[in-house]
């Protein structure tokens, strides 16, 4: 049931009857006056282009150089965030969780696909998959070890299941060397799977 | 429903496996089927709710032997014909049949932008909020057999109110028609070992996000 299963066995014939089965449902929808499909070119557009992982990393770009920022973003994500001006608000239940050397964040949604969308964009399909959502909530450990990331025993795991419409960004720990570098130099470093917790944020040297 | 897709704690999937370079949508049918979700959940016939519910009553041969973005259309396909806003013969024709019915509104181009924003789902409360934080909860042991938000593994067990977030429109009325009956919202928090016991990992914690009706004072 992993994913690449299914690119091998069953992607190919699921295009083609997708494609088709789509096709017709645009084409009712459309005809019946419910959708209009240049909307529909103007969403893929924006999640293809606009919306995605870098607002989440000058997000905690920001909260690392600014500490009132910092402080503003783990107290009320939403409106912290709101000063962004994003394209796409983030509503009201946006909650940043903060890594520090005692505890480390990961999030998940067991039941459905629940993500930060307005500040990540859409999620990988390893989010979505049955591998993550079964194992992150028992064995977070084991799923860190897939992404070949390994932490101390001593440090706390907390998983953060979104079973509600609260979202969250995991406000990743500061890599070491990065002292005075800009809020642009820092968001490089600010991985997707950072603000996820199934990564950790690129040091110095992977960023080079 | 105690159904396939939840899936906390679930052995027997694999490895996770992270996709180098993943792009956005894996075909442009994926991309299509996302955005007449969005574009359908703009006019308000249903209800986000509604919609999980609606993938979480696929046969569980097809929510697991499905890729994601298939469950979506899938879903679509039923709850449209379940609402009577399209026929399966005009999903099967290809074409529209009848006149569509009338909608509160519809998205254009020009409206995108904006409307891909996230609304709220706070409400006003009803009553003030049985629980405060630093709270001993214990969770219902309860099986509805429609959409709840309650995961299996998280059931009768006893856990720490960390935060209230809120009263937010409730998943589990809204989801069936009987309105949001909006509930106070709280996070919650497990000991690894009162979930998965002894041999848990002893350095997890995990936490919920409950609304009140699934808790009572431990």
């Amino acid at each position: 049931m992993d994913h690449d299963d299914h690119h091998d066995h069953d992607h190919g014939s699921e295009l083609s009857e997708m494609q088709l089965r789509v096709r017709a449902l645009e084409t009712v929808l459309a005809e019946k006056g419910y959708i209009d499909p240049t909307a529909l070119d103007a969403i893929i557009e924006a999640y293809e282009t606009k919306v995605g992982p870098h607002t989440g990393a000058r997000v905690v770009a920001k909260a690392w150089s600014d500490p009132a920022f910092r402080q503003a973003l783990l107290a009320d994500a939403s409106k912290a965030v709101a000063s962004f001006g994003l394209l796409n608000r983030v509503g009201d239940h946006l909650i940043a969780v903060e890594n520090t050397p005692q505890r480390h964040n990961m999030i998940v949604c067991t039941l459905c696909s629940c993500y930060p969308w307005e500040v990540l964009g859409l999620p990988p399909v390893w989010y979505k998959s049955a591998p993550y959502r079964s194992r992150a909530v028992n064995d977070p450990r084991g799923v860190l070890a897939d992404f070949g990331v390994t932490l101390p025993a001593s440090t706390e795991i907390r998983v953060w299941d979104s079973t509600a419409e609260t979202r969250f960004i995991v406000l990743p720990m500061r890599p070491a060397g990065t002292e005075g570098w800009s809020e642009e130099k820092l968001a490089a470093l600010v991985t997707r799977d950072s603000m996820i917790g199934t990564g950790i944020a690129k040091n110095p040297k992977e960023a080079a | 429903m105690d159904g396939v897709h939840d899936m906390g704690g679930m052995h027997g999937f694999g490895k996770v496996e992270p996709e180098p370079n993943e792009p956005v949508f894996h075909a442009p049918w994926e991309g299509r089927t996302y955005a007449i979700n969005r574009a359908l959940g703009y006019t308000g016939i249903w209800t986000i709710d509604e919609t999980r519910a609606g993938i979480e009553s696929l046969p569980p041969e097809v929510y697991l032997g499905s890729s994601y973005y298939r469950k979506w259309e899938l879903r679509l396909e039923k709850l449209l014909v379940e609402k009577d806003l399209a026929g399966a013969d005009e999903l099967k024709a290809g074409h529209a049949l009848r006149p569509g019915k009338a909608l509160k509104r519809t998205m254009k181009a020009e409206d995108v932008a904006g409307a891909l924003s996230r609304g709220s789902f706070a409400r006003p409360a009803q009553a003030p909020a049985r629980f405060k934080p630093g709270d001993m909860v214990r969770t219902k042991n309860i099986h509805p057999a429609t959409h709840t938000r309650l995961p299996r593994y998280a059931r009768g067990k006893t856990g720490i109110v960390e935060a209230i977030r809120g009263c937010h429109v409730y998943p589990d009325t809204v989801a069936i028609g009987q309105g949001e009956n909006p509930q106070w919202l709280y996070t919650v928090l497990f000991d690894g070992r009162e979930l998965w016991g002894e041999a848990s990992d002893p350095s997890l914690k995990v936490s919920i996000e409950a609304f009140e009706p699934y808790l009572e004072l431990a």
